[in-house]
Order: structure tokens, then C-alpha cells, then sequence
């Protein structure tokens, strides 16, 4: 399902490229490009709370929107999380990688799609309850949601 | 008001209140935008000059990114945003260790960092490498991704078997490339001319050479998946080349592991070829290092003579190959290379050393440093070897730019006159500014749309400079 949806993502975003390389424009005009599921319209004003938590302890408590993704909260909040969502959520980059809880990781409709599962595995400090922050969609559920923001570099490498 | 009009009065309102601290970045792709996007944000009054040998910036996201992958470009828009900000400067079109030497640079920055990558290719050092047909990987990708320096490139694509050494994600890409059907690609950014020679391909029997076993293939999952699902082809895999492999999977981690049983299941599921003309063939095979190319009187490739290897230990990771005496002869008109890069010493001064720019966490390990030269520091490819994705250069790049940060707090020399040192020095009429890209850029979008593309990308440097430099379209 998530494959279907990134595909019918890609294209609008391909013309957002387009259109953002020759203006140079900023991420705010991001979310008026990414159709957000419209089952969700009713939802709209509906918020959750999440919080971030950065690999140098540092936490971002913030409002998100029923319905968006984990991507679309960072963005949409310019939350900053150096290099995150480099390829805007078209399943490229990993760059979205997140650690959930146990309990949380659990509690998620969805379960990771063979190619969120192919980024992860490129990801630094892979863990079983890894997931790629712009393929999970908030519900009402999650409200209150801790999301740790795993470091991007490989210690040991270096 | 312009861009730079506005950059230059902001520049001179901060200098006048504090030390501006002057920074310069050599090679405009993921290494150096990202590094930039970590200093702008976590050093006061720092002026960032971003110096990049072609006119256009992105290094490999514009040239090695295949084009069927526009997501993976998608990056470009952080770094566009990067470029934009009051303290980042682009300066296009001038090479280092040609236009400018590091001990200029180092004498009028307070920081160099080099992030200009690996854009050799590595040689099998082999007999008759020099053979007509025997292609490296990167001067193609270059080719089809419109880099100034690789258009002259010679192809002949009238063979019906070819054949790409190593088993990487490039080898993936031109495996790829060559396979994907020809109107698939006319809707991507491949230049034109590359679209008129793959239409008219013959290849349809593709080998892809490694020289260890299946456990140890350096490309990754979402690339062989990709290759695995193409339209009208069909990977053939060989007998023998995965006995064991299943008893090792359960013990390997869960990238490695994945990957080897995608491969499985592939190689299990067989080869139903009901009508081979429909397909084009992709045949993978392992434990095979070239020995010599195979050539007829006009030295053109007909052949690849391959050692058969046997691996030697008991652990995947550690496994080594020995070549048996066995040998086995590869037929094939046309061969890539495609076993990894080196980077290149731009600059005599700059120590050097197996390929890639000796550092310490990216502090560049030289004894020759005086006092009154900028710290030098190295990060990308340059300096962790040409390995690992944009996702890999990118921690490398903060982890870096972080080191850069709190030396920064610390410099100790004069104040440093930057890039208006630089321009006194070369000639700066040649220099492609950010506004000049970005008529390029606009300029290629253009020329794209007739065709349904989303760009054509402009091949030749003269070109660039002359749609950079046309000063009558304004930017909106
Ligand atoms: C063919 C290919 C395909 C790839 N595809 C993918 C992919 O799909 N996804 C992914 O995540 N990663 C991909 N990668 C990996 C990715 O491109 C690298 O991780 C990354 O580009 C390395 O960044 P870098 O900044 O170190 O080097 P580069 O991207 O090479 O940038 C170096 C820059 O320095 C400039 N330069 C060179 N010499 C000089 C000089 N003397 N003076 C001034 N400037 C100079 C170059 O022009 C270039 O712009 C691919 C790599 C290759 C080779
Ligand atoms: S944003 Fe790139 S994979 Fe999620």
C-alpha cells in the first residue's frame, strides 16, 4: 500500500522540483504539494501531540496534525533535524530513520513494506523497532508519541 | 533588489560589527552542501564559500544519480536552500590546483575544507584494459548524465552479449540503464545523444562479473529488487553458485541477510524462459576475476578471460579469494569496468596518500603546516574513500563539519580577507555564481519541456558559461 502511495506521491513532487530548483523556494510551500489522504479532511483540526528526541538529548515537543507523517510533522514544524527527509518521503534516502518504543513500534497500523525495509537496512544503528519517519502516518492513537532520532554517523567507521 | 545585492550589503553591515570568520568549501556535492548546512547554522558570523570546478553545482547527484532515480535528487532542494542563505556563497567554475592553489586558499580563509571526491576510475591493471569496447563504468554514467568531460565517449552497442566487472550499485545502475525500455527513459533527464546510441542497442545478454561469492555483493537490496523486477528481462542465475548459502542465512545480519535471500528467491524461482526473444537476459555470476581482455586485429574486445576462484575461510566477512588455475572464456563485444574510484591529488601540496587524503576525524594529518595557513580538513569521499551513499557522506559531512565548529571558536591568526583575496588572484570573469546556476537551471528546465523531460541538461562548459553570464533574463 505504502508503495502505491509513494508512487502516486512522486509525480506532483517531481513538479514541486521543478518548480522549487528554478525559484530556489523554501520547505513551506512543501505541504500544500503533498495530497494528504483525504479520508482524513474531517480529522483536520484534530492534533496529537509528539516529541523528538535528538541524539544529543535535545527534545522537540510538538503539535502535529492527525494524518500527517512523521516527515510532514518535521517539516511542517521546520523542526530542526539537520539532513532529515532528503528525498521528501519517496522511500530514497533513509535519512527519516526513527526509534520507536517497543509498545509503540507495535501499535502501528502498519507494518514496514518490503522497501521501507530495504532503506532501513542501510540506515547506522538499525534496530528492530526501526522505522523510516515519512512512512508513518499519525493517528489519534499515537497521541503523545516519543520518537528518538537515531545519530547518522557510524562511530566505529571513523 | 538581486540576491547579491542584498548578500553583499548584509555582509558588509556584519563584518563592520564583528570578525566575519572565512570559511571555503572545495566541490559543491553532498559533502560540501552538507557540511555547509551544519556550519551556517552552528557558527556565528561565519561566511561560507562553496568553490566547485564545473559551473553547475551537485557533483554526483547531477552526474552519477541515475536518471530513472529522480527521487534520490530530491536532495537538491535542501541544498538549494543552503545556497540560498546571506552567508553561503557559490563559486562555480573554478578547479582547484588549476584556477587557485590550497596554499592561496589556506593563506586568505580561516578554514579550508575539501570535499571535491573521487572521480577516478580504478583499473584492473590487466592485459589489453586499453581495448576498443572496454568502457569504465563511470565515464558511461557519465556520458548519460550529460558531464562535460565524458561526451566524446566511444560506445558500440551492436553487440549482442556484454558484460560488467564488479558487483556494485554502479554495476547496477548500467545494467539498468542498458535494460530499461528506451521510452521509459526518454521521460528521465538522460541527455539525448545517450538516448539516440542506447535505443539503438543490441545487448541482450548481460553478465554481471564478481570476483567473491553471493554473500559478498556490494550492492544493496533496493537496487537488486529494482534489476529483479525490470520489464522483458529475466536474471539467470548459476547452478552452483549458491551452494552452502542457505545454511549461512540465518546466521548473517539483517541487511546481509535480506539481501541473500532476495537472491535466493530469485535464483529458486528458475528460469521459466517460455520465449527467449521476448527478454533480455541478466546473468549474475560469482568467483570470477578477469585475467586478460581478449581482443581481434582491430584491438577491439571480443572476450573476457576469466580465473575461477575459490574462496578461502570460514566467515563471510573475512573470506579471501584465490584464483584455482582454472580458467573459463567469456564471450562479449562490449565490457565495463566498474570495480570502484580513486580520488586525484588536485594540489602538490596536499598530502596524499592510497587514494583518498589522510584524516583524522577529518583533520587532515600534515606535517607541513604553518602557523599562518588555514587548519585543512577533508570530508565525502575525498576522505573516507569512494564508499557508502549519499546517507553515508552525509553523517561523515556533520560529523566534520561538528570538528570545524569548535576549532573555529579557537582561531588565533589575522583576520582573513576571503574570496576578494581570491578574485584579485584569478581571473574572475570565468566565475558561474549562484544566480548564474540558477539561469542554467532554468535554462535546461526549458529546453526539457518540448521533449516531456524534466530537464536537458546542457553538455559542454562553454555552453553553461554563456547562459550563466546572459545577463538580459532576469530571474524572477
Ligand atoms: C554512479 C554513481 C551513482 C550513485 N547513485 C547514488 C544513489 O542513487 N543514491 C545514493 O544515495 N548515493 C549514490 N551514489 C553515491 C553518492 O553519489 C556519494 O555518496 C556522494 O556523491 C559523495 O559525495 P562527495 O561530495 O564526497 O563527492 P561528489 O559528489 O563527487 O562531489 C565532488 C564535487 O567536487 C568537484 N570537484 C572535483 N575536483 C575539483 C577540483 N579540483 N576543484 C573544485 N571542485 C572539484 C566535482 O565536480 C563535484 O561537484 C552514487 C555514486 C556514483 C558514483
Ligand atoms: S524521507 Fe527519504 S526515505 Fe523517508
Amino acid at each position: 500500500m505504502f508503495r502505491r502511495l509513494t508512487k502516486t506521491f512522486s509525480r506532483p513532487k517531481l513538479c514541486y522540483l521543478i518548480k522549487n530548483n528554478n525559484l530556489g523556494g523554501s520547505f513551506s510551500n512543501y505541504r500544500s504539494i503533498v495530497p494528504l489522504s483525504t479520508t482524513n479532511l474531517a480529522l483536520k483540526d484534530e492534533k496529537v501531540t509528539v516529541t523528538f528526541v535528538l541524539n544529543d538529548g535535545k527534545s522537540l515537543e510538538t503539535q502535529a496534525k492527525i494524518g500527517d507523517t512523521l516527515l510532514d510533522v518535521v517539516v511542517n514544524n521546520d523542526l530542526n533535524i539537520e539532513g532529515y527527509g532528503a528525498c521528501e518521503g519517496t522511500l530514497t534516502c533513509s535519512t527519516c530513520h526513527v526509534i520507536l518504543k517497543q509498545e509503540d513500534y507495535d501499535r502501528l497500523p502498519e507494518e514496514p513494506s518490503d522497501e521501507e525495509r530495504d532503506m532501513l537496512d542501510l540506515a547506522y544503528g538499525l534496530t528492530d523497532t526501526s522505522r523510516l519517519g515519512c512512512q508513518i502516518t499519525l493517528t489519534k492513537d499515537l497521541d503523545g508519541l516519543v520518537i528518538q532520532v537515531p545519530e547518522t554517523i557510524n562511530d566505529a567507521r571513523s | 533588489m538581486t540576491l547579491k545585492v542584498v548578500k553583499a550589503v548584509r555582509r558588509t553591515i556584519s563584518s563592520a560589527c564583528k570578525k566575519n570568520l572565512q570559511v571555503c568549501i572545495v566541490g559543491a556535492g553532498p559533502a560540501g552542501f552538507y557540511a555547509a548546512m551544519h556550519l551556517s547554522k552552528n557558527v556565528q558570523n561565519v561566511n561560507l564559500d562553496i568553490i566547485e570546478k564545473l559551473p553547475v553545482p551537485f557533483g554526483l547527484i547531477r552526474y552519477g544519480v541515475a536518471p530513472d532515480h529522480p527521487e534520490v535528487k530530491n536532495v537538491i532542494n535542501q541544498f538549494t536552500k543552503v545556497a540560498k542563505q546571506p552567508n553561503v556563497n557559490f563559486y562555480g567554475n573554478i578547479s582547484l590546483g588549476k584556477d587557485i592553489h590550497l596554499r592561496q586558499l589556506r593563506e586568505h580563509y580561516d578554514a579550508v575544507l575539501l570535499t571535491y571526491g573521487a572521480e577516478k576510475d580504478r583499473l584492473l591493471g590487466i592485459e589489453n584494459e586499453d581495448a576498443q569496447n572496454v568502457i569504465s563504468a563511470r565515464n558511461f554514467v557519465g556520458w548519460y548524465n550529460g558531464h562535460p568531460s565524458e561526451q566524446n565517449l566511444k560506445i558500440d552497442l551492436s553487440s549482442k552479449t556484454a558484460a560488467i566487472l564488479g558487483q556494485g550499485n554502479v554495476a547496477l545502475d548500467v545494467a539498468r540503464i542498458l535494460y530499461t525500455p528506451i521510452d521509459d527513459l526518454r521521460k528521465t533527464d538522460i541527455t539525448e545523444c545517450a538516448l539516440s546510441s542506447l535505443a539503438e542497442s543490441k545487448v541482450r545478454e548481460l553478465y554481471l562479473v564478481g570476483r567473491r561469492g553471493p554473500l559478498q555483493v556490494a550492492f544493496t537490496i533496493k537496487e537488486l529488487r529494482e534489476q529483479l523486477n525490470l520489464k522483458n528481462c529475466q536474471t539467470v542465475w548459476r547452478e552452483n553458485d549458491f551452494d552452502n548459502i542457505e545454511d549461512t542465512v540465518p546466521h548473517l545480519p539483517r541487511p546481509r541477510k535480506r539481501l541473500t535471500e532476495l537472491m535466493l528467491k530469485s535464483f529458486k524461482q528458475g528460469n521459466v524462459l517460455d520465449d527467449c526473444s521476448k527478454y533480455k537476459i541478466f546473468k549474475p555470476i560469482f568467483f570470477r576475476s578477469p585475467k586478460k581482455f581478449l581482443i581481434n586485429t582491430d584491438k577491439q574486445v571480443t572476450g573476457v578471460l576469466l580465473a575461477c576462484n575459490k574462496l578461502h575461510g570460514d566467515n563471510w566477512v573475512t573470506q579471501k579469494c584465490l584464483a584455482t588455475d582454472d580458467t573459463e572464456i567469456l564471450n562479449c563485444g562490449l565490457v565495463f569496468r566498474s570495480i570502484g574510484y580513486t580520488s586525484v591529488q588536485a594540489d602538490n601540496e596536499l598530502s596524499f596518500d592510497n587514494g583518498v587524503v589522510p584524516n583524522d576525524k577529518g583533520c587532515v594529518l600534515d606535517d607541513n603546516s604553518e602557523d599562518k595557513l588555514a587548519k585543512l580538513y577533508v570530508a565525502g569521499w575525498l576522505g573516507t574513500g569512494p564508499v557508502g551513499v549519499i546517507l553515508h557522506t552525509m553523517g561523515n559531512a556533520f560529523q566534520v563539519a561538528k570538528v570545524m565548529c569548535d576549532d573555529l571558536k579557537n582561531v588565533k591568526h589575522d583576520k582573513r580577507d576571503g574570496f576578494s583575496a581570491i578574485s584579485r588572484i584569478m581571473n574572475s570573469d570565468q566565475i558561474v555564481d549562484w544566480n548564474g546556476w540558477e539561469r542554467i537551471n532554468k535554462y535546461e528546465i526549458e529546453q526539457g519541456q518540448s521533449k516531456g523531460k524534466p530537464r536537458e541538461k546542457i553538455c559542454n562548459v562553454n555552453k553553461m558559461i554563456e547562459v550563466a553570464k546572459c545577463n538580459d533574463m532576469l530571474i524572477e
